[in-house]
């Protein structure tokens, strides 16, 4: 049951192998068992959880099951939820506890699937490792020395060591993408607006979008069936029909445009992480997919774009963040000036206060034209791009991150090496384009290798149809780190 | 060597939406503090802003009725800073692309008209309010009012003097509650003004260094405060120092304005496009049909009046606000007409000096429209005298009921029988032959001893008219 996909999870508890309490069980037992050790949770409810079990069984029984009831899901205390603590990863919100759901939680709780707890994340969604939590670090189920990326390395390493069966994160430069490279897992970021950000604690609001984190493309198409659709409390939610993300998994991968940019392949990207990408890409190939040579030009300026964007609306939306009405206030101050200057100083870490500094820098007078603005061209610029390739192509491959994971602590001294992590994953938020990250191999250390396909806006049942073919004929997807045997 | 004041007026006009400008909470006046503070409005981590789309056609509205330009994209921008009872720590206003650019007012000065030109108006949500008393060392946060939707109307620097920049101010006022757009009630904030004061020598180009007055929320302490910051300014100015630029609060006990912030401590506030809210984009159609449900304006309906022959003075008084218009066409309007002119020296002299007296509004007239005139009609058809008239109109202000009833009540009616008039005139003639030999004797004034006679006579109910007609008659034949 622990290494089972969605479906077959959902197929076993239809023909009542198991109930959806004996599955709840089992997971919060694998939980209690390995999360001291990998730190992938911050809160778990089991009587919550076995109570949402419960009612998913009755569900069930009286005929009302869906394709993910009683099927437990992690979601990333990014996610409002009521009655529950919702941290972010940051002390500032501690001891918050949500009077409130966010959409996403609203959908998986009308789908029926059961609340497994939240997974630990980067304070604020600020990080690729996930060593910034207030909570302490999260470690790769793969090597517990090393990170398992970020900021959804919660939720990553929690699918990766079959703690949960599929997980949510958000990704705004690589957030879900980079972790589940980093850690064997698959992880999706959407087309930005096609999940509501209601309810998702804000880090850069025209960047972020929520998305899922599952072992397999089939199991994230089911979860965007949840997870998407029309959300009127969020003004940059898509009013769309809503889509069967499952529809393009059958189909062929004769005659796909693959495009290839060189840009994505060149000296900055770890040589054993480009020997698995080219191996994959090859193997589509030999499915009948044709390879397009394609050109970036402004590639190289992506992530300048984005560390100053980026920190830009995190520096204005963490405003709200001042101990008056809630989360973290000091304990002793002066005047007001001081209780914001205290409170801010004691609630955020090192990171998160770098950004918001960065933030308020490029939007001050006198700097704003020469960095916002500058960098909001360059983006434009970016999605220019991006949309010239899709004329040619239907998918653009290559390797999800430069490197595999790193140990703890290796980048704590450079933020900029840090930032680097998301040199791949940073064009498509930037551009609002939907990509997603899969297992394709392991370097020599035995860490997991991703292959990110990007597709155009609204592409991504394309890109999990490509996706599952390839996760028909292969089986990264399904190894389980020798550290947390099944 | 004279100074020229000038002013440049911001106003503040709360929209008269039923909930906020981005939450659905309710926007009433007075509830008890923060239970119309929702999630969105206390910014709990995660909430997002979802534009109320009847401010934007409040915003249209104005900007049509002052003849400016309504941006067909505009953009909702973050101003940034700190403060308790701003929850996000920005309020979302509009900072590049304003919904309404452009536009005039125009307004009464002396005798004369002057248009003012509009630089803008902007939506934007207004802060929480801070309770600095209510709580020992403490204090409270009342955010029922963060997220009322603002107007923000912005006039070029064109006033001219502390009576100019009032008479924009109410014609302003006036507009706003015309086209419904805002109750204009400025004791509970739904109007305020700040105002850009700066003195320069008079034909100086070049404007002066400027100064902000805030908590200006009457007329009067907008009169009283600029007329006190200019004098402040030419003093400083006449000793030879410099004017700083700075934001200044006006005391109404002192009656003087006193530095709040120096530009030096002017905050940066960092405004960005908000990643929240899309473009605000209106389409043609959206802007026609707003245009089909304009009411006639004030200036258009002034001009009207002044062709029924209404005078200046009269025109504006009736103009003063919609409801005070919709009173007088109810009241010269039905069969017979009645005389516009007639109508507006009732209006404009006795209805208002009452309404004055009792500090009420003309919606809260104790008198209707259908009541004044039938009153006139009365006086039209004899019934009544003018002294009479005004005896049934303290009788209705009393709550006595209609015209009609008083009249018959209080036994009012005026006697315009001929013949009963001419049987009192032969009485009094004859009971008289002094004055009468006197009148005959060419002292005219003698007459006016014989009509008082006739009027007493008859208790005052005689048509002095006929009275008079008929004493002539009789006495020159």
């Amino acid at each position: 049951m622990l290494n089972s996909t969605l479906c077959e999870l959902s197929a076993a508890l239809e023909r009542r192998a198991i109930s959806s309490v004996e599955l709840t069980r089992l997971f919060l037992d694998r939980v209690e068992r390995l999360n001291g050790a990998l730190n992938a949770f911050i809160t778990v409810d089991a009587q919550r959880s076995l109570g949402e079990a419960h009612a998913a069984d009755q569900v069930r029984a009286a005929g009302g099951a869906g394709p993910l009831t009683g099927i437990p899901v992690a979601h990333k205390d990014i996610f409002c939820t009521r009655g529950m603590l919702t941290t972010c990863g940051s002390k500032m919100l501690a001891d918050f506890v949500s009077p409130y759901d966010a959409h996403v939680i609203e959908r998986f709780a009308s789908a029926g699937a059961v609340l497994l707890g939240k997974t630990n994340m980067d304070e604020f969604a600020m990080g690729s490792s996930s060593e910034s939590s207030f909570f302490g670090p999260v470690r790769n189920p793969w090597d517990r020395a090393r990170v398992p990326g970020g900021s959804s390395g919660g939720s990553a390493a929690a699918v990766a060591a079959r703690l949960a069966p599929a997980a949510t994160g958000t990704d705004t430069g690589g957030s879900i993408r980079q972790p589940a490279a980093f850690t064997g897992v698959c992880g999706l970021k959407p087309t930005y607006g096609v999940v509501s950000r209601y309810g998702m604690v804000a880090f850069a609001s025209s960047l972020d979008q929520g998305g899922p984190m599952a072992k397999t493309a089939q199991d994230l198409a089911l979860l965007m069936n949840v997870m998407g659709g029309h959300d009127a409390r969020d003004s940059t939610s898509l009013a769309r029909d809503a889509e069967d993300y499952t529809r393009e998994l059958q189909t062929p991968l004769a005659g796909l445009r693959i495009g290839l940019p060189r840009e994505y392949f060149g000296t900055g990207c770890a040589p054993h992480v480009l020997a698995r990408v080219r191996e994959a890409i090859a193997w589509f190939e030999s499915q009948g997919a044709k390879l397009i040579d394609l050109a970036l030009p402004n590639s190289g300026l992506a992530l300048a774009a984005y560390y100053v964007i980026a920190p830009a609306e995190a520096s204005s939306n963490l405003s709200r963040f001042d101990g008056v009405r809630y989360g973290h206030r000091a304990r002793a101050y002066g005047d007001l000036a001081d209780m914001y200057c205290r409170t801010r100083a004691e609630g955020f870490g090192a990171e998160v206060k770098r950004r918001i500094l960065i933030g308020t820098y490029v939007l001050s007078h006198g700097y704003y034209d020469a960095y916002y603005l500058q960098a909001q061209k360059v983006r434009r610029l970016i999605a220019r791009d991006l949309a010239a390739a899709f004329a040619r192509c239907d998918v653009i491959m290559g390797p999800t991150a430069p490197s595999t994971a790193f140990p703890l602590g290796a980048n704590a001294d450079d933020p900029v090496q840090m930032y680097l992590n998301d040199i791949y994953t940073i064009p498509a938020p930037l551009s609002g384009l939907p990509a997603l990250s899969i297992p394709c191999g392991f370097d020599g250390a035995g860490l997991p290798i991703g292959l990110q396909l990007t597709g155009s806006h609204f592409a991504e049942a394309r890109l999990l149809g490509a996706a599952h073919r390839y996760q028909q004929a292969t089986d990264w997807h399904l190894r389980v780190p020798a550290e947390t045997p099944l | 060597m004279s100074w020229e004041i000038v002013i440049g007026i911001e106003t503040h006009a709360q929209l008269t939406t039923r909930s906020k400008i981005f939450s659905g909470a309710s926007t009433v006046f007075g509830a008890a503090p923060n239970s119309q503070a929702s999630a969105v409005d206390i910014a709990l981590p995660g909430v997002l802003p979802v534009l109320n789309r009847a401010a934007v056609e409040l915003a249209i509205r104005f900007g049509l009725a002052v003849g400016g330009t309504i941006s067909r994209r505009s953009v909702f921008a973050r101003k940034n800073y700190f403060y308790p009872d701003l929850p996000k720590g920005y309020q979302i206003s509009q900072y590049e692309l304003p919904i309404v650019v452009g536009g005039t007012l125009t307004i009464a000065s002396g005798d004369a008209h002057k248009v003012i030109r509009l630089t803008r108006a902007h939506l934007e949500e207004d802060a929480g309010k801070s309770l600095h008393e209510d709580f020992h060392g403490m204090t409270g946060i009342d955010l029922n009012r963060a997220g009322t939707p603002l107007l923000e109307i912005v006039s070029e620097p064109e006033l001219r003097g502390a009576a100019e920049a009032v008479a924009y101010a109410k014609a302003l006022h006036g507009l706003v509650r015309w086209i419904r757009v805002c109750d204009g009630n400025m004791q509970e904030g739904s109007f305020r003004c700040d105002a850009n004061v700066s003195v320069r020598r008079a034909g100086d180009p070049v404007l002066g260094t400027r100064c902000e007055i805030k908590n200006l929320n009457s007329f009067r302490f907008m009169e009283q405060a600029i007329a006190y910051e200019a004098r402040r300014q030419i003093g400083v100015l006449d000793d030879g120092g410099t004017v700083t630029q700075e934001t200044r609060l006006y005391d109404p006990e002192r009656d003087q304005t006193r530095p709040m912030r120096t530009k030096e401590d002017a905050q940066d506030y960092r405004y960005f496009p908000d990643p929240d809210l899309l473009p605000l984009v209106i389409p043609e159609e959206q802007i026609e049909r707003v245009r089909a449900t304009m009411p006639t304006l004030p200036g258009a309906r002034r001009a009207e009046y002044v062709a029924q022959g209404l005078n200046a003075y009269q025109a504006g008084l009736v103009t003063a606000s919609r409801e005070m218009a919709d009173f007088f066409d109810r009241t010269v309007s039905g069969t017979p007409p009645l005389a516009p002119t007639e109508v507006a020296n009732w209006i404009a002299g006795t209805l208002s000096g009452r309404l004055n007296e009792s500090n009420l509004d003309i919606s809260q007239s104790r008198i209707r429209p259908d009541q004044l005139r039938t009153l006139l009609l009365r006086i039209g058809d004899g019934t009544l005298s003018a002294k009479m008239a005004r005896e049934v109109f303290d009788a209705m202000w009393a709550g006595e009921g209609d015209p009609d009833a008083v009249i018959a009540q209080r036994g009012l009616k005026q006697i315009s029988d001929a013949g009963a008039i001419e049987q009192l005139v032969d009485e009094v003639l004859a009971a008289n032959p002094r004055s009468v030999a006197e009148f005959r004797a060419g002292r005219d004034k003698a007459l006016n001893a014989l009509v008082g006679q006739v009027m007493k006579a008859s208790r005052g109910k005689a048509n002095p008219a006929q009275v008079n007609e008929l004493l002539r008659r009789k006495l020159q034949v």
